[in-house]
């Protein structure tokens, strides 16, 4: 199929960027969404351009490294996968397709379709672990029996990527999703139990410092989420915040 | 140089414990004065930084991606092995040891595995204790589950992302460090050398990649925990960006290559379907429990296949040629990786591939879904089931094992694997070569120590599946931060290491020259195009089944390439930004080296083990005819290259392995 490709191009942080139009030809429908975008830098390449630069390293919905704003949507049109998932078989010859980075006051552009997550990062250094140190010397991991629903439930929490989908999806850029599915995973944990209200309330106040929105509620986040991670855990995470206030 | 292993005296069991007992010590107070650089931040890397970050050292750690939780380990589906013998199934540290020693074909260094057999059940406590969800079952109790295999069940697993919900265990034990400011983290960050003072490994170079500015960092000692070099072969299950350029800076640096041309090749992954192709997706080696392997056994129905004139439901069943059950009676589907690799490539060169490639086996779950469903209208009491009514019982029980990867097949494949016997083919998965390393997980160089898949130590010439993380994880909780202790030990009135000298001057000046000459030269070609070109050597020639003539054309052809690439490559763009194809370029050199030594690695082994097969290895006669020959005689050693400038000029040292506690034998699954 042929397409046209509207890109945001931004040299770097400080630059002002724009929508640049490209077109591509021959483009097989078994083709991954980035792999049509590797044609188009390889093009870009042999005709002196500059290619346009994007994250991506794994190519299978796991890193969390690939991000891309896809007619209008984290991630494009499919459901329940990444970019790097995304197949071209999804659009139709003769198609315009526009390509942004993931928006977000609080995750600048770095280069092109390139954003920086550092706000991610400093959320889950202000909290997102369990003071343990590495040893030989840990109880045995059978002697603390745990129920299998709680154990699935905290699974379900931790599958988070920490793409920034959710970011970018929410009109008020809210990061609680994100946020959320952490304070969850250790909150339906024993071992998570003894500096829950610390870790929430630090986890919380670091949220708010990066500049990220409130959750009202409307759910994109859920939707556009690659993993399906539960709106739950932002309703969780509430309730931890108010157990630790009291 | 004589290599020497330093493996501590005594009975096995015994070694890693009496070792620890009377390695020299550092001080709390002066682990405040001694830096330690650690570059990679998968599981190997990750938890090394943390856990010496919790001892006290200052650590910096360097990931190329923007966060350690995005290092490759993370892809890792099935499961962590520990000896833990929860299931009461009779698995020991012994049987441990013995399954891997045996499974990499008799190629790896006891010792070494010996203490990662022992220290396989601390990882599974420590994660938990870090709230790694690992899978329960009712009681509440860790689950397990059997995998390559092996006669038991040691396998622990959280669904199939184990090595996601590992990383990430690890990656917070760094955040706790890193918010204490004893890891400072480098992300987007690569090294481009290391640098060596008095022939110590002192610290690194390294470019950021947002910036494009050249870095220099000191340490005491410097930790390579960079992965394998699989992507040496262009298309690997590899993320796109895993490398081997730290590896080889310090193997150009000083540090042996060992083994190169071990190389696990994993039979169930999903086939190419054109050139545009990135990357190969794995689909979990756990399939195979329940999967049946086929071909054709008219080659005018494989050609109908290729053509799409045929479907593979329209074979009948007396037509189909299940070869491995055919040609592995005893283990059938569930041979070891490099055993089933083998097979379905040599239907496919024999042109029985059923995709348009020609480069397609059927992995088939009818037989499967079926006989549960059988068993389901039972247990349902389901009298005169349809055939409908049974396949359906059967499809859910299939769908709740295999659910998740089933669906990622028909992302990829559009093709709904229930009804269509999903298509695979064998791809480059893991490497089992790296740096040489001795006990102590240091490599030739002083104060250079190499964790993880990077090195060579423990997994010989085939990797048991569920292992890697196991290895990661021992050799970054459990091994290093002991001892790279009796090493640092005696660096405690070293003081700061000053960055302002003439071998950090002369190691800067040698990267900047080479980012300088790629931006400057303006070729004709891009990376991706030489790149593409060494996989298609590579796997054409150094792959699956390799020969004495392929593997020389193969070097040949590795250089002319290479000499090409540093007159024509062409790199857009400055060295002072951001520029994904200048770290490509930098990237594809080594592996064009790389390459080269692989292959000469390859011609030097004449025989046939693990993961490397030498088609002048085989038994000639009996039962085994035409199965691999490994040579105990000529070839129980590790090979491991030093650097001599050209990669054909490396010149060989041989680590005789010996084994004391386990008897060689003839691997047979017929």
């Amino acid at each position: 199929m042929n397409l046209t490709l509207k890109i945001w191009r931004q040299k770097d942080s400080k630059a002002k960027g724009q929508m640049v139009d490209y077109k591509v030809t021959e483009i097989s429908e078994h083709m991954s969404f980035l792999e049509m975008m590797d044609v188009l830098n390889e093009q870009l390449v042999n005709t002196g351009e500059e290619p346009v630069a994007f994250d991506h390293d794994c190519r299978e919905g796991i890193c969390g490294m690939c991000s891309m704003y896809i007619n209008g949507e984290a991630h494009g049109p499919d459901r329940g996968v990444t970019t790097c998932q995304l197949h071209m078989r999804m659009f139709k010859d003769g198609d315009t397709i526009t390509i942004e980075p993931f928006r977000a006051a609080a995750f600048p552009v770095i280069k092109d379709l390139v954003v920086d997550r550092m706000a991610f990062e400093r959320i889950q250094q202000a909290g997102g672990y369990i003071s343990v140190n590495t040893s030989g010397n840990t109880q045995d991991a059978n002697s603390l029996p745990i129920s299998k629903h709680a154990a699935d439930e905290a699974m379900d929490a931790a599958t988070c990527i920490g793409c920034g989908a959710c970011v970018a999806t929410c009109k008020n850029s809210s990061a609680m999703l994100f946020v959320g599915a952490k304070v969850s995973q250790y909150a339906l944990l024993p071992q998570g139990q003894v500096e829950a209200a610390d870790r929430v309330r630090n986890m919380v106040a670091q949220m708010d410092l990066e500049g990220f929105g409130n959750c009202t509620n409307t759910g994109a986040c859920e939707i556009e989420c690659p993993k399906g991670i539960s709106l739950e855990n932002i309703a969780r995470m509430n309730r931890e915040l108010m157990k630790a206030s009291i | 140089m004589a290599l020497d292993s330093k493996i501590p005296h005594g009975p096995l069991k015994d070694k890693w414990t009496d070792y620890k007992n009377h390695i020299n010590l550092v001080n709390p107070a002066n682990k405040r004065h001694i830096d330690i650089i650690v570059v990679g931040t998968g599981l190997a890397g990750g938890s090394a930084a943390a856990t010496l970050a919790e001892l006290g050292y200052n650590v910096k750690a360097f990931a190329y991606q923007d966060s350690p939780r995005r290092a490759h380990s993370i892809a890792a589906q099935g499961g962590i092995n520990a000896a833990k013998n929860y299931q009461g199934d009779g698995d020991s540290t012994y049987r441990l040891f013995y399954d891997t020693v045996k499974g990499g074909d008799y190629r790896s260094r006891e010792a070494n595995v010996y203490r990662l057999a022992e220290v396989s059940a601390n990882i599974i406590d420590q994660c938990v204790a870090q709230g790694v969800p690992f899978a329960r079952d009712y009681g509440g109790l860790l689950d397990n589950r059997s995998f390559g295999g092996v006669l038991v069940s040691r396998t622990f697993y959280a669904k199939g992302q184990t090595g996601q919900q590992l990383l990430l265990g690890a990656y917070s034990a760094m955040n706790r460090q890193i918010a204490r400011g004893k890891i400072e983290m480098f992300n987007r960050h690569e090294m481009l050398d290391v640098v060596k003072v008095d022939g110590k490994a002192r610290g690194i170079i390294a470019r950021n990649l947002i910036t494009g500015e050249i870095e220099r960092h000191s340490a005491h000692a410097v930790v390579i925990a960079s992965g394998g070099y699989g992507n040496v072969y262009f298309l690997s299950t590899n993320a796109m960006g895993s490398n081997a350029t730290a590896a080889w800076k310090i193997h150009k640096k000083g540090a042996h290559f060992a083994n190169p041309c071990y190389t696990q090749i994993h039979p169930t992954c999903i086939p190419r379907s054109g050139d545009y192709q990135s990357k190969l997706t794995l689909m979990s080696e756990s399939l195979r429990n329940d999967g049946r392997i086929w071909v054709p056994k008219n080659i005018e129905d494989s050609k109908a296949l290729q053509q799409r004139k045929m479907k593979p439901t329209d074979i009948a069943e007396e037509n189909r040629d299940y070869f491995l059950e055919r040609r592995y009676p005893a283990f059938g589907n569930l041979v070891p990786r490099d055993v089933a690799s083998r097979a379905a490539k040599e239907r496919c060169d024999a042109g029985y591939g059923v995709n348009a490639t020609g480069e397609a086996v059927y992995l088939d779950f009818a037989t499967a879904i079926t006989r549960y469903g059988k068993v389901q209208a039972k247990i349902q009491n389901i009298e005169n089931a349809s055939d409908a009514k049974i396949y359906a019982l059967g499809q859910a029980i299939v769908e709740e094992k295999y659910g998740n990867l089933f669906q990622m097949y028909e992302k990829i494949v559009d093709e709904d694997p229930y009804k269509m016997p999903m298509m695979i083919y064998p791809a480059t998965h893991y490497t089992m070569g790296g740096i040489w390393v001795d006990y102590n997980l240091m490599t030739s160089v002083d104060g250079l120590y190499c964790i993880g898949e990077a090195n060579f130590s423990e997994h010989g010439a085939n990797r048991l599946g569920a292992s890697a993380l196991m290895q990661g994880l021992a050799d970054g909780y459990f091994v290093l931060p002991y001892t790279i202790g009796d090493y640092l030990s005696n660096e405690i009135r070293t003081g700061k290491i000053p960055t302002n000298t003439p071998e950090f001057d002369e190691a800067e000046k040698e990267v900047s020259d080479r980012i300088n000459f790629f931006i400057n030269n303006k070729g004709e070609h891009s990376v991706d195009y030489y790149h593409k070109k060494l996989g298609k050597i590579m796997w054409d020639k150094c792959g699956m089944s390799r020969n004495e003539q392929g593997l020389k054309e193969a070097m040949t052809e590795i250089k002319a390439l290479r000499e090409d690439f540093w007159k024509n490559v062409k790199v857009p763009g400055s060295a002072g930004e951001m520029n994904p194809e200048l770290e490509k370029a930098g990237r594809v050199a080594d592996f064009l080296e790389l390459g080269e030594l692989f292959a000469k690695d390859a011609l030097n082994r004449n025989e046939s083990c693990g993961g490397h097969f030498r088609e002048e290895s085989v038994e000639l006669d009996g039962e085994q005819k035409g199965e691999a020959k490994r040579n105990d005689t000529d070839y129980a050693y590790v090979a491991a290259w030093e650097y001599k400038g050209e990669p054909a000029d490396a010149v060989l040292h041989k680590e005789i392995l010996e084994f004391k506690d386990i008897e060689l034998k003839q691997r047979s699954y017929k």
